[in-house]
């Protein structure tokens, strides 16, 4: 294509984009509507996958040692701990840290607990290479000598991971299915447009038009109409975002998991956002069209 | 060149409206096609620009075969061709230059060649003064003279023009009348469908007549109706 026929094809978009007035307010809507929907959900599916990254690096079996093992039977049983393939790393915590965590948690009054009183065990925390692998190392390290028992956050690990599943699962469905209805949508607008503009068509095909030439405006039209489209959702996401976040990660402070900080993210969802907006404009644009150029 | 052979077309309600044509016109060959409505006139004038499609039969529009080609090649086709209408379907949102110019930019003319050509198409016609006025500010005969000059801005070595004095007054559709044979003097072939029996009787030239999707007649320099037969 020329580089005059393009620029005729740009200026002739705009032109009718203020032509049609108010069905390009219309199809402007079916954009903002469906980019703010899916502009929150994919916020949601991408703070989802984060956390669950962040849990995931988090799973740990905590090996309680029995009361009373001496230094050297410690040493021997992490080495033990240390052979097995699945293990990353290990970590000594005795038991008034672990006390320490337990008053961190849920107040002064189980200082009680302190010195001799403590019913803590020494423990080593084990981080395995893989979150699937701690329920075999937590079984393994039970059969191990010195071991008073060793316990791994399965149930409620394995119940997030079914909840981070879901949610990625639904999400992503439900962004498709918020697609497919805008697409839907801005085609039958712009349809009514072309509609309208059915003598001029046929008059442009007439006098030799190719199908490509009449069909470029209109998709540059519906690339217009996802752009402007996208614009409130972007704002509406962007402040919803900073306020949110504002919101949890305090918190979320006190715990390992963080939410995606705004900077950065907020500007890949917003290219995306514009991305898909100009997208899914120009096909709902050029479906529209395949009916009139039937020759 | 202009050549139909056997051609048939049978419309999906059963009507045939072209039954067995065959017919040649040279290059630079004026022709009437005259005949009662719905004799198959419009099928015939549709069917050259690929506007309709036969059902059997060969088509050959100078060097398309219009059987063979594909849909993405009908509009190299129609640049071949300049077409008028009845109801002259001008674009009522452009001026008279832009209506003319836009033939042109389809085609992807470059801007100084598309004024140089909208500008000596319209003195043609005689509307150069009224490059600047919308459609509707002009009468029936100037917006037929505006179809004209845009159905022959691009040079089309063909104009087939579909009753183009249909909505015009006698003195106006002789002023139509007057610029189609200037074109046709330049070589252009014209083909024109029309039920103005003046017209073809004053103005004589090839008359092919067609009436039930057949030619019944095909005259050089012949009248509206066969004076033949009434000798």
């Amino acid at each position: 294509m020329k580089a005059i026929t393009f620029k005729r094809h740009l200026v002739e978009s705009c032109k009718s984009l203020k032509r049609n007035g108010w069905m390009s307010v219309a199809a402007f809507s079916a954009v903002t509507v469906t980019l703010l929907l899916v502009g929150v959900l994919l916020s949601i599916i991408m703070n989802v996958n984060k956390i669950a990254s962040d849990i995931e690096n988090d799973v740990q079996v905590r090996v309680l040692i029995d009361r009373g093992t001496s230094q050297t039977q410690q040493a021997a049983l992490r080495k033990k701990l240390a052979g097995l393939d699945s293990v990353r790393s290990i970590k000594f915590s005795s038991k008034e840290r672990e006390l320490k965590n337990v008053v961190g948690s849920y107040g002064d009054e189980f200082k009680l607990f302190g010195g001799d009183d403590n019913p803590l065990n020494d423990v080593f925390v084990v981080k395995t290479k893989n979150p699937s692998q701690t329920v075999a190392v937590a079984k393994k390290a039970r059969g191990m000598k010195d071991v008073y028992d060793a316990k791994y956050g399965g149930a409620s690990a394995k119940k997030l991971f079914k909840v981070v599943g879901g949610i990625q699962k639904w999400g992503t469905g439900i962004s498709l299915l918020l697609l497919f209805v805008a697409v839907f949508l801005i085609s039958n607008t712009i349809k009514i447009t072309i509609l309208s503009r059915r003598n001029e068509i046929s008059i442009m095909r007439l006098v030799g038009a190719t199908n490509g030439f009449i069909r470029w405006p209109f998709i540059l039209e519906g690339a217009w109409t996802g752009l402007f489209g996208a614009i409130l959702p972007i704002i509406v996401v962007d402040i919803g975002y900073v306020w949110v976040h504002g919101i949890l990660s305090a918190s979320l402070a006190s715990t390992d998991y963080s939410l995606l900080s705004p900077g950065v993210f907020l500007f890949q969802i917003d290219a995306l956002m514009i991305l898909i907006g100009i997208i899914i404009g120009a096909i709902g644009s050029g479906l529209s069209m395949r009916k009139f150029l039937k020759i | 060149m202009i050549e139909f052979k056997h051609v048939f077309k049978e419309y999906d309600n059963k009507v045939i409206a072209a039954n067995d044509l065959n017919i040649v016109i040279d290059q630079g060959e004026f022709v009437y096609v005259v005949g009662p409505s719905g004799a198959g006139k419009s099928t015939f004038i549709k069917m050259m620009y690929r506007e309709e499609v036969p059902t059997s039969g060969q088509i050959k529009i100078n060097e398309f075969e219009l059987e063979k080609i594909k849909n993405r090649e009908v509009p190299f086709l129609r640049r071949e061709l300049g077409v008028v209408f009845q109801d002259f379907k001008l674009l009522p949102k452009l001026t008279v230059f832009e209506n003319v110019a836009y033939a042109l930019q389809v085609i992807e003319k470059e801007p100084v060649e598309v004024k140089k050509r909208v500008e000596h198409v319209l003195s043609l016609v005689g509307l150069a003064d009224k490059a600047d006025v919308f459609p509707n500010e002009l009468s029936g005969g100037e917006q037929q003279r505006i179809a004209i000059a845009r159905a022959i801005a691009n040079e089309p070595r063909i104009l087939i023009a579909d009753e183009p004095t249909g909505n015009l007054d006698p003195k106006t559709a002789n002023d139509i009348m007057e610029i189609i044979e200037r074109i046709n003097k330049q070589g252009t072939t014209i083909v024109m469908a029309t039920h103005n029996s003046s017209i073809v009787n004053e103005r004589k030239h090839r008359v092919i007549e067609i009436d039930d999707g057949r030619v019944i007649r095909d005259q050089k320099k012949g009248g509206y109706k066969d004076e033949s037969n009434n000798l």
